[in-house]
């Protein structure tokens, strides 16, 4: 494979924990705790995990929308972690991101068009005519009409503001499209809509997704390879078949049997853990998931396990498999 | 199952909200029995009255602008349409309990949750001591699966994760023990391995304590997971109601059928989802027809006329759709199965 389009190398995002008048530092919340990926030209990375897992602080570091604590972020051959923010305005043109709420994300006092125009003004590019006809052809192309330019974003359903946010991250052409629990907010039958709508778009523009989401199934559906991220930290990492098929780490596992399925005759064998998420400023020693763990070990509360290849394209965080289980 | 008593039946309730547009009927005219000991689920997407026709039952409909505009719910031979509030909060948690969606905003943020659960059972039993109400909610925390809990009970809300909230949440609503249990959304706001926790534990408590559980949910997931029979709603009827063993392998209604096809699987990849066409209607704004006809593939010109009735399909299948018409059970065996 050529390439990858973004490589994400040891990024770690630390927040202070402030206390006391003098508001001096007692304390980090490791929201993201080195994690490493890359994603490949045309496809589409999920990253799935639970509330306070550091998946949506990922994306936000990945446009600069949060300074990374340490870490390096290389887009297209090109480092976005040491440049200044004027160079990082003008790499966002090819970064895009679309968000969960889509209400939250529009300007209620702006029409659709002065909103889908603002991402070309920003970058200065084309002249006002160019401009218009640019956002009507963008309106079509996820599903609305040139019509709908001249409304407010109140005047429409939650699929169609969705829609809105979509176009407006495609106005700049981007390469990269950055998407935040896109159809959480949605009923099921406009986040169908929706999913496939972002499947087309991917077809037709060439686009690369990272999917961020909590739903397992809308993971599956719309990804290449999936990341499961757990306390800060990547845990297993594979193409979507085989994580799904043949989960590694013990918190995938988990995390995938328990999801419901709609099937009333689905048996599975049910692995329930117990507890619930540990604070991340006070993470576990070791390996953070051996507080609610199975399968735990001597080693695993004391050894942070490495995130290493076990198989061609499979990594995982485990001291069950490869070189970990050998120490 | 048909041998089970009804324990709580909505009749041809109608929930209307008045607002400066005119009256919008939120739910209209629906009838459904939750019998005891079962778990019924109530599934549909935003708006379609669900949580609506749970607040009508517990009588917390905000009024105004809501009301109760005509219908009945029984339970047992009282109508708590009719009910005095004196008399509706007496029936409030003795006999029927309601958990909500999120549990944080459920519990008061300035009372233990000992102060709270002890308040709860005080309210209903006058007659109890303190140490008595005391022991009863160390109890109902244990029952819930929370550890440690005489030491939960100086504990305030804010310090317990959101799933501990939720049981704590389930154990106040069933220190009365209630016969029938409403939870609305319950896991909505929980995690996947959190809210796997909290179903199996209302799964478990429902056959241990035979407290009958009205599931609303959008999750067609959860529906198969924890329910026996299901009611899908849309545009504040109700659409479809079986066994959930029938409405998954058999749908009938067209839209159950795209609902249910809508859903990504987890457990193998779909090459295209099915969508359905469309946006869900906002209340009040179909009048005239099928309220599903305008995104409806297999909608004709009667659709667009006359709202299908709810027909029975089979001895505990319903549907309304005029496509299921022909196949409704005659008069004579529909009697039947109702004695």
């Amino acid at each position: 494979m050529s390439e990858p389009l973004l490589k994400v190398e040891g990024l770690k995002k630390y927040f202070p924990i402030r206390q006391g008048v003098l508001g001096r530092v007692t304390g980090h919340v490791k929201a993201v705790d080195d994690v490493s990926f890359h994603v490949n030209k045309g496809e589409t990375l999920g990253i799935v995990g639970e509330s306070g897992c550091g998946k949506s602080t990922t994306g936000r570091m990945l446009m600069r929308l949060l300074e990374p604590s340490e870490g390096k972020v290389t887009f297209d051959g090109k480092e976005l972690t040491d440049i200044s923010n004027d160079e990082m305005r003008k790499a966002r043109r090819e970064i895009q991101m679309v968000f969960q709420d889509p209400y939250a994300s529009l300007n209620p006092r702006h029409t659709i068009e002065k909103i889908l125009e603002e991402p070309l003004i920003v970058h200065g590019l084309g002249d006002a005519k160019s401009r218009k006809k640019k956002v009507h052809e963008l309106l079509e192309i996820v599903g609305l009409s040139s019509y709908h330019a001249k409304r407010y974003p109140h005047q429409f359903s939650g699929g169609q503001r969705q829609r809105i946010g979509i176009a407006r991250a495609l106005m700049t052409n981007p390469k990269l499209i950055i998407a935040d629990e896109p159809v959480s907010a949605l009923d099921v039958s406009i986040q169908a809509q929706v999913l496939n709508l972002m499947q087309d778009l991917q077809k037709e523009l060439k686009l690369t997704y990272i999917f961020i989401a909590h739903d397992l199934g809308v993971v599956r559906h719309i990804s290449d390879r999936v990341g499961v991220m757990y306390l800060g930290k990547m845990v297993e990492l594979a193409e979507s078949e085989m994580l799904y098929e043949k989960p590694l780490h013990p918190y995938t596992q988990a995390l995938l049997s328990a999801v419901p399925v709609p099937d009333p005759n689905f048996v599975r064998e049910q692995l329930l853990i117990k507890g619930d998420i540990p604070s991340p400023s006070n993470p576990p020693s070791g390996c953070t998931f051996h507080t609610r763990c199975p399968f735990k070990m001597d080693v695993c509360t004391k050894i942070v396990p490495k995130f290493e290849e076990v198989e061609p394209g499979h990594s995982v965080a485990c001291h069950l498999y490869g070189e970990n289980a050998q120490q | 199952m048909s041998e089970r008593k009804a324990i709580l039946q909505v009749k041809g309730l109608r929930t209307s909200f008045f607002t400066d547009d005119g009256e919008i009927p939120a739910v209209d005219n629906i009838n459904f029995a939750v019998h005891e000991g079962e778990v019924l689920g109530i599934v549909g997407e935003s708006g379609c009255g669900k949580s609506v026709t749970s607040l009508s039952i517990m009588g917390l409909v905000p009024s105004p602008p809501g009301k109760i505009t005509g219908g009945e719910i029984l339970f047992g031979d009282k109508d708590l349409t009719k009910l005095s509030d004196k008399e509706m909060r007496k029936v409030r948690g003795n006999d029927v309990a309601m958990i909500f969606q999120e549990p944080m905003t459920s519990l008061n943020p300035l009372f233990t949750i000992g102060n709270q659960l002890m308040e709860a059972i005080l309210i209903h039993k006058k007659d109890w001591s303190k140490k008595q109400a005391k022991e009863r909610a160390i109890e109902m925390l244990t029952l819930v699966g929370l550890p440690r809990a005489t030491e939960l009970l100086k504990d305030y809300p804010h310090q317990l994760s959101g799933g501990m909230r939720q049981r704590v949440m389930i154990a106040m609503a069933l220190v009365c023990d209630p016969k029938v249990l409403i939870a609305d959304e319950p896991t909505t706001a929980l995690d996947v391995t959190i809210q796997a926790q909290i179903l199996q534990l209302m799964k478990d408590l429902n056959e241990r304590l035979n407290t009958a559980v009205l599931l609303i949910t959008h999750d067609l997931g959860v529906v198969a997971e924890t329910c026996e029979r299901v009611v899908v709603m849309y545009a504040g009827q109700i659409v479809e109601e079986g066994p959930v063993q029938t409405i998954f392998k058999d749908p009938q209604h067209p839209y159950t059928k795209g609902l249910l096809q809508s859903v990504p699987d987890m457990r193998f990849k779909k090459q295209r989802l099915y969508s359905i066409p469309g946006n869900v209607p906002k209340p009040g704004s179909v009048r005239t027809g099928c309220r599903f006809a305008a995104r409806c593939e297999f909608a004709f010109d009667r659709c667009l006329t006359e709202n299908p009735d709810l027909y029975q399909t089979s001895s505990v299948h319903k549907t309304r759709c005029f496509l299921y018409k022909n196949q409704e059970v005659s008069d004579h065996v529909r009697t039947l199965v109702e004695s």
